[in-house]
């Protein structure tokens, strides 16, 4: 069995649309656990489990846990994470329309353990179903005492509100996030200091994504040691998968850490179409590296995925056959960053518009050494000096092909007919 | 919907300025918002016209300029790209006989680019106003269209 | 106190210092971008990158804060790689057009290109043509030149409570500007030019005049005379290669004969006459049951801001003109008699720090003769020190020179216009020496001094406190201007002054203006003021002689007439 659902086990069962539903299973049951464990328990029930962030960057939550609850400035905030623009990512949506009262349940329970009692779930302004559905969700909680004012007679309160994006990539970085929560353009903010200490509105504020939300009450209920024991070392638990691409099974899949790449793709996605071959595999989205079939057999795990000097990303597995070009994939990605940066620092602003002037000279078959020897240089530039995480992975499929698929840069280049060649003939 | 009316269910407050930017775009026939609506708003927030503007101008979902009743938005990142089997812009763009970016001369048809609608596992997917469509086919885009139009003449 | 090393050199720094500060500290040269002392961290250009040991990326030494044990490298490979291809991306979406920039040569993007090295671009242009803003008399703003450092949204949202210019759009279709592509002409733009004076390229800049003034001067029809502010003299010396806060007083003058002006004359004369009439005005205002508060009207910044944002101030704001126009109704009337020569045949320049005086010189009540401008034209002290620089004179080595006749005496309240709270502290040296019958023991009315955003003292005046208030920058004008509005106003009297520091801190003064030049440049004034003969405006025995000449009484029918103008209600509603 490679599938593991942990935390996707009662999809499927569960009515979205009715709390009554959810509750048949552990609905809510997980929150009244937690509540009599009490806020440092929590905590503590998290720092064994040792669970990673599951938007992206895999930092350990307890560490902003234990920072936010520490604070002392208020009011505090809690925000999910629920804008999901990465391309190739569809899980955080799986989970908000198929069992949003799980992911709400998390966030009641992760605000009783920091002392925090106002809550944003900040969801991309694409997902229209996943707003009916967390509304209705909403409303529902609120009607049976599981937010608002002193939840369950426990002395606590929590109030949640949905604030939808307007279709911008970048606002799922957590300062261009809070900037569009304040009313503001999405743009990031200076760093240090982090949105633990300093965040929405100036005050204490822990963000986490939709995911990692969601995994909290199955933690309660099976308890963090017995968390840890699924999945690698370095990663805990499982993760979702969001497959897609030229594959036969597109879909979401809830597998442990520690599974391979091939076998997500090969079993459980059923491979790509008879007759084609795996070309390259995108990982974690457009900021992920692309890499060959050779390497498939890497498994799914936050410090494996080191190599590559981006992080695991949301989980995503793009498949892409033979009938692809590398450099018309390279140009979607890389136009892809051009339209969603937001402009602030220079590397991203200006670099991302270069890479695709190089790229398309590869496209077109007008490239040369020297274009190469540029498209190297300035791509690994922009990914060490960009100021957010969105400038620092644009490059990364580059990066990477570089690395894995440097023969398609030189057979291009052999290709290619220049200005140079075409004074020389 | 009245912008007065929409402008009283909120405080006074920058917080809410996407929420009303959105609620109020989305349930104009145009899809647009005009400087006098902005001004409105920006007076009703104690915020400077810049400030809204540049707000309107950072987000792709807002437009200053008056588009069809029907927006389509077709994505084009990677996972839908590689998934398609046929040309989904070619073919709307056929079918609409406008280019990308155009509005047909009903103002029924706005076709636009979007980023990825987080339905790769529907792919090809395209959105008109708030739905978003998986599997896309030559057939189900003609058969999209006609529902819309059947829907605006009724 | 954190052991750091930069470049291989051991230094122990101070607690939370950031790696730039303490490089600076230790004279090792980091170049920076959008980074401005004062303002709030940018952290956009990124040119400020250093490597540090163990850390993967490169970080901003701008915003980092130093570490025990950092070891940093400042002009490592991968930092010098960084640092070209970050210019020369912002080279290739600039008008590099550098001869026909009012910045050649005092750039900061050329001084950095030059620093790395730079020649050959390996990049090409992608800059999209946009059109220049050069709609108002005051500004131009080219954002073909622009680095989208932020650095005027920053002083215009910020210090100004303006925000006029904002950032518009996303990634590469980026642009500063107005709300709607408008032109600053057309909302609510202050002129007062600190967007200007923080530009670390050509993108905004003060309308240039200079031309039109050389024409004069070379025009043998036209006798051409020039006024001086009192912020010039204590700022114009580092434009020429002086320390900050060099008193180049009798230089200035000598220099602007040397230009070519037929007379050279101190605005500070006409300060003196402004705190007659005002003290005046001011005085009769208590003893007739108000308006109170009485506001100061010499800074056409804030008037400006008044007109479009609170007009309902405008009957507290003074009817006086502000130094600069006095000077020049009286140079296109009494002067004008006196050395008889027609006034259509006199051009009136001034220097002032300000880019807001060009528009105030253009306003149409400022004109007696009914047809030609009181004030032609209005030199910023940068477009002096460029004409001086374009004469090739030896501005250091200059013999000193006084002022021309009638402003040949001038007094230390009329220099301390120059500062912010000065105008206040003359004005209540006259009005309190006048009202109380008494010689004042101290002329020093230090509680209106220094840097605090909004100052308060409280002056007893026969026997009666009266509060009065001094501010400075916009974003505290707006503070006092709400205040008075709403009625809940103690004042009896406020002083505003649009730039941080009063006129030391213009629009239109030396670039590279920062609160620590502010303050030694103010510290020059008070020196001026310590230092001068008569201290009292109402003490200017030609300012007693021009009454009694000419104007009649202070606030009378001939002071109105050519002193005192009126405002207008800008408000779009």
């Amino acid at each position: 069995m490679l599938e593991h659902k942990l935390i996707t086990k009662y999809i499927g069962k569960i009515d979205p649309l009715s709390i009554a539903s959810y509750m048949t299973f552990h609905g809510y049951k997980m929150l009244r656990k937690a509540l009599r464990l009490g806020g440092e328990k929590i905590i503590e029930q998290i720092e064994i489990a040792q669970l990673r962030g599951r938007g992206g960057a895999g930092f350990p939550m307890v560490i902003k846990l234990k920072s936010v609850a520490a604070q002392t400035n208020r009011p505090k905030y809690l925000i999910c994470n629920a804008d999901e623009g990465e391309p190739g990512n569809f899980k955080d949506r799986y989970l908000l329309e198929n069992n949003p009262h799980q992911i709400i349940e998390g966030m009641i329970i992760t605000a009783f353990a920091t002392g925090v009692e106002k809550g944003f779930v900040y969801l991309r302004g694409e997902y229209e179903q996943a707003y009916n559905i967390l509304s209705r969700a909403l409303e529902d909680a609120y009607k049976k005492g599981f937010l608002g004012q002193d939840i369950l007679k426990k002395g606590f309160s929590f109030d949640l509100e949905i604030r939808r994006g307007a279709g911008s990539y970048v606002c799922g970085e957590e300062f261009a996030l809070i900037e569009s929560i304040e009313g503001k353009a999405g743009r990031t903010r200076v760093k240090p200091p982090f949105p633990t200490t300093v965040g929405a509105f100036n005050k204490p504020t822990l963000i986490n994504n939709v995911e990692t939300f969601a995994t909290i009450p199955s933690i309660i209920e099976i308890g963090g040691k017995a968390f840890a024991t699924i999945g690698t070392e370095s990663s805990r638990g499982t993760k979702l998968i969001s497959l897609s691409g030229n594959i036969r099974r597109k879909g979401v899949y809830e597998v442990p850490f520690g599974v391979s790449l091939r076998d997500i793709i090969k079993t459980l996605g059923g491979g790509v179409e008879k007759g084609r071959k795996i070309k390259m595999v995108q990982l974690s989205g457009a900021c992920g590296p692309i890499i060959p079939e050779y390497m498939l057999d890497l498994i799914m795990d936050f410090e494996r995925f080191e190599i590559f000097e981006s992080k695991t990303g949301a989980g995503a597995i793009i498949v892409i056959d033979d009938r692809y070009d590398m450099f018309e994939i390279l140009l979607r990605i890389g136009e892809f960053f051009a339209h969603e940066s937001c402009g602030k620092c220079t590397p991203c602003r200006e670099g991302n518009l270069q890479l695709n002037k190089l790229l398309e000279k590869f496209h077109k078959y007008k490239a040369s050494e020297h274009d190469l020897t540029l498209l190297e240089t300035l791509a690994r530039m922009i990914h060490q000096t960009s100021l957010c995480g969105l400038g620092q992975t644009s490059a990364t499929a580059i990066i990477s092909t570089l690395h894995y698929f440097r023969h398609e840069y030189i057979n291009r280049i052999e290709k290619s007919v220049t200005m140079e060649d075409s004074r020389h003939a | 919907m009245e912008l007065d009316q929409l402008l009283k269910q909120y405080p006074p407050e920058q917080t809410y300025l996407l929420e009303i930017l959105s609620k109020y775009q989305t349930s104009k026939p145009t899809q647009h918002l005009t400087e006098a609506e902005l001004k409105s708003i920006a007076e009703y927030l104690s915020i400077p016209e810049s400030h809204i503007y540049a707000v309107v101008a950072f987000y792709s979902f807002y437009s200053l300029v008056p588009r069809g009743k029907y927006i389509i938005q077709v994505c084009r990142d990677v996972p839908c790209h590689v998934a398609a089997t046929f040309d989904v812009v070619r073919t709307l763009e056929t079918l609409l006989q406008i280019p990308m970016g155009a509005t047909t001369k009903d103002n029924i048809f706005t076709l636009e680019y979007t980023s990825c609608l987080g339905a790769c596992d529907g792919s090809p997917a395209i959105r008109i106003n708030q739905t978003i469509h998986t599997h896309v086919t030559p057939e189900r885009l003609k058969q999209l269209l006609d529902e819309c139009r059947g829907d605006h003449h009724a | 106190m954190p052991k750091i090393t930069i470049n291989n050199v051991e230094m122990v720094v101070a607690e939370g210092l950031t790696i730039l500060e303490a490089a600076r500290l230790h004279n090792i040269e980091m170049p920076t971008l959008c980074y401005y002392p004062d303002l709030d961290i940018k952290n956009d250009c990124r040119v400020c990158v250093v490597e540090i040991e163990g850390v993967k990326g490169l970080v901003t030494s701008c915003s980092t804060r130093v570490r025990e044990g950092m070891n940093i490298k400042t002009h490592s490979s991968r930092v010098l790689t960084a640092r070209k291809l970050i210019v020369e991306m912002i080279l290739s979406n600039h008008d590099s057009n550098c001869t026909a920039c009012a910045r050649n040569m005092n750039c900061e993007l050329q001084r950095l290109a030059k620093s790395l090295n730079i020649e050959k671009n390996r990049f090409e242009s992608v800059l999209e043509y946009q059109l220049i803003d050069e709609g108002n008399d005051c500004i131009i703003r080219n954002p073909n030149r622009c680095i989208k450092c932020g650095r005027c949204v920053d002083v215009c949202r910020s210090m100004q409570s303006i925000s006029v210019l904002d950032v518009i759009g996303r990634g590469h279709q980026v642009t500063v500007s107005p709300a709607y592509g408008r032109h600053l002409n057309d909302v609510f733009c202050s002129y007062c030019g600190q967007c200007a004076a923080v530009c670390p390229v050509g993108a905004i800049t003060e309308k240039d005049n200079t031309a039109q003034v050389w024409e004069a001067l070379h025009d043998s029809d036209k006798h051409v005379v020039v006024q001086v502010a009192p912020a010039i003299r204590v700022s114009l010396g580092e434009d020429l290669g002086l320390p900050v806060g060099s008193i180049v007083t009798g230089q200035l003058v000598g220099a602007l004969k040397m230009l070519g002006f037929a007379r050279v004359f101190d605005t500070n004369f006409t300060a003196d006459l402004t705190i007659i009439e005002e003290g005046h005005e001011f005085i009769h205002r208590l003893q007739n049951g108000g308006p109170l508060p009485l506001i100061t009207s010499c800074c056409p910044g804030w008037i400006r801001f008044a007109e479009h944002e609170y007009p309902d101030i405008l009957k507290y704001v003074s009817s006086c003109k502000s130094p600069q126009q006095m000077f020049g109704a009286i140079i296109k009337s009494y002067y004008a008699a006196k050395a008889n020569i027609d006034p259509k045949n006199i051009f009136v320049v001034s220097i002032m720090p300000c880019t807001a005086k060009k528009y105030e010189a253009k306003r149409p009540e400022m004109s007696v003769t009914g047809t030609d401008p009181d004030v032609d034209a209005v030199l910023t002290t940068r477009e002096l020190g460029k004409m001086i620089k374009q004469m090739g004179i030896d501005f250091q080595n200059l013999t000193e020179q006084p002022f021309d006749s009638p402003s040949a005496i001038t007094t230390g309240a009329a220099a301390i216009f120059g500062v912010t709270g000065g105008v206040m502290e003359a004005a209540l040296r006259t009005v309190k020496e006048v009202l109380d019958e008494h010689k004042l023991d101290n002329l020093d009315f230090v509680d209106v001094r220094g840097i605090n955003g909004i100052k308060e003292a409280t002056v007893t005046i026969k026997g009666h406190p009266y509060k009065v208030a001094v501010a400075h920058t916009l974003s505290n004008a707006r503070k006092i201007a709400k205040q008075v509005i709403a009625g809940q106003s103690e004042y009896a009297f406020i002083e505003v002054m649009a730039c941080p520091g009063g006129c030391v801190g213009g629009g239109g003064q030396p670039y590279g203006t920062t609160n620590k030049k502010r303050i030694k440049r103010s510290a020059s004034i008070y020196e001026v003021d310590e230092s001068a003969t008569i201290r009292k405006s109402h003490e200017n025995p030609i300012v007693s002689a021009l009454y009694h000449d000419f104007l009649g009484e202070p606030c009378g029918h001939k002071s109105h007439e050519l002193l005192h103008t009126t405002y207008t209600n800008r408000k779009i509603t």
